[in-house]
């Protein structure tokens, strides 16, 4: 299961944990990522947490915590290749991986047809 | 210059057209509607530059010629209120300078060049930003002694990069021959455009000031070119930065003299002895006694970029300075910045720590251009 923040970052659902990264949207607005910062691996995190940054050569913007839960693993690829974030945002590119502590939290989310339609307002 | 306006009337350049058609992003740009990047991205498009040619349209920049009143020298007037030495400039060369307030402060910096005209007329290029602010200045001040004529319909394209010399030459191949700083009148398809071997992206390059109508034209033909790829405001920023050029407004403002800003080449080597010179005293004091701030080159240790507004500390976490401008450097490979500190951490390799997101980052004060300048020094023939 797929679910996206209004923040446009994605949740790939796996049980009770999930894979967190930016959208293509983001990515694309973003530009060219030149460095990220992780949470640490074991930090217990609220909705809207602060969880990271990425950075592109013209800003940086915040990473999320998309809901509650103890933070798992982090991409420790991205440090090395931050481009990975451009080149394959949904997948290589992953953030961090969390456990759910709510899962109504992660229900509460937009599907991907609510997402597209979200950015379609935007745009 | 500064960036941001909320002026909903944003000025076109004559090539706003093109700009669209190259698919840019258009953002607000010291009240133009200006490229910040193309589809390439400001990663490709900096590296781009540095490998091949990039074309920017820098028309939003202030053009004029200044004319004398009295049949004198117009440098002379000039030299009331910029630093350089102006008077021995010789026709066709051109100078970078800084136009003072009464206390040594940075109101601009501009480029100065000497035209061939038997009166001696001198074309300025100043920032987009400062552009009326400039032109108040010098009516305010030498507008007995000199006529500021604005060149308002002319277009202004830089072509940088070690391929600009052979894709301008396959248009005039006389370009070739031009040395770095030097300016000339250049036919190009058909119309006569001046044209100087400068630019501030640290590469070899030139810029070209072309009539209105036909900038779209010509920068058409140059982007036909297999090297040339147009590029926008990002990639110029991340290109300045790496070769440690200041941007107006940000590495310098009307409160910092030249010294402070590290940019004692925009003086005349003579006049900063003698401080003939708006806030000359002061000047020459800080020349002789130092000055109180440095901007320095800073290189962040990791890899966290430090952006303008970071503050500076020292190893027992107090204030020291402030980074004024910072990015990624594409060919750096890394965090690249410049700033202000207290002259007693301004000395390249002193170890100082940025407060970044809140936490402290180890940098270190380091030497400008980070990385090389590739400037076309001809020898006389």
């Amino acid at each position: 299961m797929l679910k996206f923040t209004d923040e446009h970052e994605w949740l790939l659902v796996d049980g009770d944990s999930v894979t967190v990264g930016i959208t293509e949207y983001a990515q694309k607005a973003l530009g060219d990522v030149v460095f990220v910062e992780m949470p640490e691996v074991g930090d217990t995190v609220s909705k809207g947490d602060d969880a990271g940054v990425v950075e592109s050569v013209k800003a940086a913007s915040e990473l999320y915590a998309p809901v509650a839960g103890d933070i798992t693993a982090a991409n420790e690829e991205l440090e090395g290749d931050p481009s990975l974030v451009n080149s394959d945002p949904m997948g290589a590119g992953w953030f961090f991986k969390m456990t759910v502590a709510d899962m109504s939290e992660v229900e509460a989310l937009m599907d991907e047809a609510g997402y597209n339609a979200f950015i379609a307002g935007l745009e | 210059m500064t960036a941001e306006t909320n002026n909903e009337t944003l000025l076109k350049t004559p090539l706003y057209d093109l700009h669209v058609e190259l698919g840019a992003k258009m953002v607000p740009f010291a009240g133009y509607d200006m490229p910040v990047q193309y589809p390439l991205g400001v990663l490709k498009e900096h590296t781009h530059t540095r490998e091949a040619a990039g074309l920017f349209d820098v028309s939003h920049m202030g053009q004029c010629y200044i004319h004398s009143k009295n049949g004198e020298d117009p440098a002379i007037a000039l030299e009331q209120i910029m630093p350089a030495a102006i008077q021995n400039l010789k026709p066709g060369k051109m100078r970078y300078s800084v136009l003072l307030n009464d206390e040594g402060g940075i109101e601009d910096d501009l480029m100065i060049t000497r035209t061939h005209d038997a009166d001696g007329k001198l074309y300025v290029v100043v920032n987009a930003a400062c552009k009326d602010k400039d032109y108040g200045i010098i009516e305010e001040k030498i507008g007995h002694l000199v006529t500021l004529e604005p060149l308002e319909d002319l277009g202004l394209i830089a072509l940088q990069g070690p391929e600009a010399e052979n894709a301008l030459a396959s248009l005039a191949p006389e370009v070739a021959d031009m040395g770095f700083m030097e300016a000339t009148a250049v036919t190009l398809e058909g119309v006569v455009c001046w044209v100087s071997r400068s630019g501030y992206t640290g590469e070899d390059g030139y810029e070209i000031s072309v009539p209105e109508e036909t900038t779209d034209a010509l920068s058409r033909r140059l982007l036909a070119i297999d090297s040339v790829e147009a590029i926008g405001l990002g990639a110029r920023d991340s290109l300045r930065l790496e070769v440690g050029l200041c941007l107006s407004g940000h590495d310098f403002d009307a409160s910092i003299t030249p010294v402070e800003a590290n940019i004692n080449f925009a003086m005349g080597v003579a006049r900063r002895k003698v401080g003939d010179f708006p806030g000359g005293e002061k000047i020459v004091k800080q020349l002789t006694e130092g000055a109180p701030k440095l901007r320095v080159g800073i290189l962040p240790s990791g890899r966290a970029p430090a952006r303008e507004g970071t503050e500076i500390v020292d190893e027992s976490g107090k204030a020291i300075g402030v980074i004024t401008s910072g990015g990624f450097g594409p060919t750096k490979g890394g965090p690249v910045a410049m700033g202000f500190v207290d002259a007693a951490h301004a000395e390249v390799g002193t170890a100082i720590s940025l407060m970044i997101r809140g936490k402290s980052q180890a940098a270190t004060v380091a030497a400008m251009p980070f990385i090389e300048q590739r400037y076309v020094r001809k020898t006389k023939k």
